[in-house]
């Protein structure tokens, strides 16, 4: 009886280490509102985000180019930028997941005004937040206890699926409607009205719903959904902005008792407020 | 269409008001029509005489279409604004094609029978 002869195995082909061209072509923007991009090319290499691209760039190449970041690992918010046209945290974007032909292009936020290069200035998009009424403003003093909130509360769950927002304005960027209407308060300070509209420790309920559906308030809003699209941590804006117009009808049509109850003059003293 | 733009729910926003523009551009030619009858029988016969052209079938067809395109995006962002989202960032995405598939249908509908 013969053995069965043993199986030949095919030398393995291997495969190419990597497909990646050796470098990457990148256009920055530079400039205020008026420049131009300029090309570079540095290192194509594994595992390399946007962020490190630019901060290659700016170390390697250019000194002078400005940009923002703190701290690199997607909890800050601050170094959104436009890449290939779609607003991202670039600390959190894969190179290899955004290059088209081993190219990227990358210019700041839109919808506001540019600073210098890939910097631009935020504070309208933080002024928006305050006149959509978002500043939390509690019923109690420091000496009475925590308030108890059942978390299976439907408001305080339809708070808590909005609350993680860190204001990147990655949202407001991606929004057409901030670009056509400039008093549009965008998608991040009403999600944010939505949180306190929801919270039963916020004093001013019936004023944030009036300033969140006033002028350049929810109803400017066309369901467009890139905010819900481009949030990097998966907030839905636009349901929260649809929780606003749900929330005003009704409100219209059999008045809210709870937010009936905030304290007299709270209006007056919402738009007082600080920013 | 720019990056941020390509996905689905800004294609139904597109869709939803390009056929809103265009129904609202058909509106005043067919106020114009009935106005004609004010004018006597014969006025209006010679305008709809033109009903009898297939470009002016063909524009009828289209005009069924949109409207029907604007009836079920209509319909989905009333839905999405007057119902609570039953999970979070569920746009009801999954709407947008069996809707555009349903007006076509009901354009298909029209042409067999006008045709």
């Amino acid at each position: 009886m013969h053995a069965p002869a043993p199986k030949t195995l095919a030398p393995k082909t291997l495969a190419p280490k990597t497909l990646a061209p050796k470098t990457l072509k990148v256009r920055i923007w530079r400039g205020r509102e008026e420049g131009s991009f300029c090309s570079y090319e540095v290192p194509a290499r594994d595992n390399q985000t946007v962020l490190d691209v630019v901060t290659e760039v700016q170390r390697r190449h250019e000194p002078a180019l400005a940009y923002r970041f703190a701290c690199r690992v997607g909890v800050c918010g601050s170094c959104a930028m436009t890449v290939n046209g779609v607003p991202r945290w670039t600390c959190r974007t894969h190179v290899a997941k955004v290059a088209e032909a081993g190219a990227i292009t990358i210019e700041p936020l839109r919808n506001m005004p540019r600073i210098k290069d890939l910097a631009c200035d935020m504070r309208g998009f933080f002024d928006k937040w305050q006149k959509a009424g978002g500043r939390f403003s509690g019923t109690a003093t420091r000496a009475e206890p925590p308030a108890k909130v059942d978390p299976a509360n439907p408001r305080r769950r339809a708070a808590d699926a909005a609350i993680e927002c860190i204001n990147c304005a990655v949202c407001y960027s991606a929004c057409d409607v901030v670009s056509w209407n400039e008093a549009y308060l965008g998608p991040a300070a009403l999600n944010r009205a939505w949180t306190v509209v929801n919270d039963e420790r916020h004093a001013l309920r019936r004023t944030t719903l009036d300033l969140a559906t006033g002028e350049g308030g929810c109803g400017n809003c066309h369901t467009q959904g890139s905010c819900m699209r481009h949030c990097p941590v998966g907030i839905s804006p636009t349901e929260s902005i649809a929780g606003l117009k749900r929330m005003s009808l009704l409100s219209f049509l059999v008045r809210d008792r709870d937010a009936a109850e905030a304290p007299a003059g709270a209006r007056a003293e919402a738009e007082e407020a600080p920013a | 269409m720019s990056g941020h733009r390509r996905h689905q729910a800004y294609w139904a926003f597109i869709g939803h008001r390009l056929s809103g523009l265009a129904l609202a551009a058909f509106l005043p030619l067919h106020f114009l029509a009935l106005a004609l009858a004010l004018q006597g029988a014969a006025a209006l016969d010679e305008f709809l005489a033109l009903a009898d052209m297939s470009l002016f079938k063909l524009a009828e067809w289209g005009l069924v279409v949109l409207l029907a395109v604007h009836l079920f995006f209509g319909a989905r962002l009333l839905f999405l604004e007057l119902h609570p989202w039953k999970r979070a960032g569920d746009s009801r995405l999954g709407w947008i094609v069996p809707s555009l598939l349903a007006a076509f249908l009901i354009g298909a509908v029209f042409a067999v029978r006008v045709v």
